[in-house]
């Protein structure tokens, strides 16, 4: 066995395992940790497979955002876990029923493709980037062939950001906020009041 | 035995198989269920790069790309929605959301 098949089936063994325990685990933050446990190695498998950019944005946007997005919203809301677990054997049976059927329809589909070996003697596409990184590769076509997609999926992030931020954002009804429009809108007027006190007399 | 395309499928099926059997097992966690449709959209990655790899066509992992932006910003969008459920109702219950009736 190679060290690339060693390597795969490493990588392959502890994602299936990990994606297990994600949806297995009693304690969501366990669950959060594996999931990021499962993207290292989605990972790793995208560098077996020669995707390395893919691989390093995976790594930086799931692991570094998506994941510690997942954590603190966990850790944020106070929620009884163990109450929301109850009904899991309830639910096994049936999950498990449409669990097996949805991988026996994927592996037939899989199966019956991959004995008709297509892949294995389809040519491979001459590609005028040969020589160059999978970066290079992949920035030459992204930014030329597909840049309304690219800026499409800016747009998709930047309603996903503002999205956010309307949702959860709020301003508590007892607590003092500046003002700025009315600290501007102040006059000499509004502001001052001029009293002419009389020597002797008082206000 | 050399290393083809039908192995990385199959870890893809797998994944794919684990994130519905994951929604289906916790249907009362909301939180588990974002993540296991996050596990689903990591197995379509992985099939997308691996055809990509396969039959030597980067724009498979440029459509990877976007389903990587859009798997983002659905974690957060769908976050943003828990929180401030959480934040109304006390609970993130699922059997709770049903004030549409639906």
């Amino acid at each position: 066995m190679s060290v690339a098949a060693a390597f795969f089936y490493l990588f392959a063994g502890v994602l299936v395992a990990s994606a297990f325990m994600v949806i297995a685990s009693r304690n969501p933050i366990h669950s959060v940790l594996f999931l990021i446990l499962c993207f290292v190695n989605a990972a790793g498998l995208f560098i077996l497979i020669g995707a390395e950019f893919l691989a390093l944005i995976l790594v930086v946007v799931y692991v570094g955002a998506v994941a510690v997005l997942f954590l603190f919203v966990v850790m944020m809301l106070d929620v009884d876990f163990v109450e929301l677990r109850q009904g899991f054997l309830q639910y096994l049976p049936i999950g498990a029923l449409i669990g097996v059927i949805f991988l026996a329809e994927l592996v037939l589909v899989v199966g019956s493709w991959a004995t008709s070996s297509t892949v294995a003697t389809a040519p491979q596409i001459a590609q005028a980037t040969a020589g160059l990184s999978n970066t290079q590769m992949l920035g030459r076509v992204l930014y030329t062939d597909y840049v309304y997609f690219f800026e499409a999926a800016g747009m998709v992030l930047l309603v996903a950001m503002i999205g956010a931020i309307v949702l959860t954002l709020r301003h508590k009804t007892n607590v003092k906020r500046q003002n700025i429009s009315a600290q501007v809108a102040r006059t000499p007027e509004t502001a001052m009041d001029v009293v002419k006190v009389r020597p002797g007399q008082g206000i | 035995m050399e290393i083809g395309l039908s192995h990385y499928l199959t870890v893809a099926a797998i994944l794919f198989t684990l994130g519905t059997v994951g929604i289906f097992l916790n249907r009362k966690n909301v939180i588990v269920i974002l993540m296991s449709v996050e596990l689903i959209l990591l197995a379509v990655n992985i099939n997308l790069v691996s055809f990509s790899a396969f039959l030597g066509n980067i724009v498979g992992q440029v459509f990877a790309l976007l389903v990587l932006t859009v798997a983002a910003a659905e974690a957060a969008i769908g976050l943003a929605i828990l929180v401030v459920y959480y934040r109304n109702r006390g609970s993130i219950a699922v059997e709770d959301i049903n004030a549409m009736k639906g």
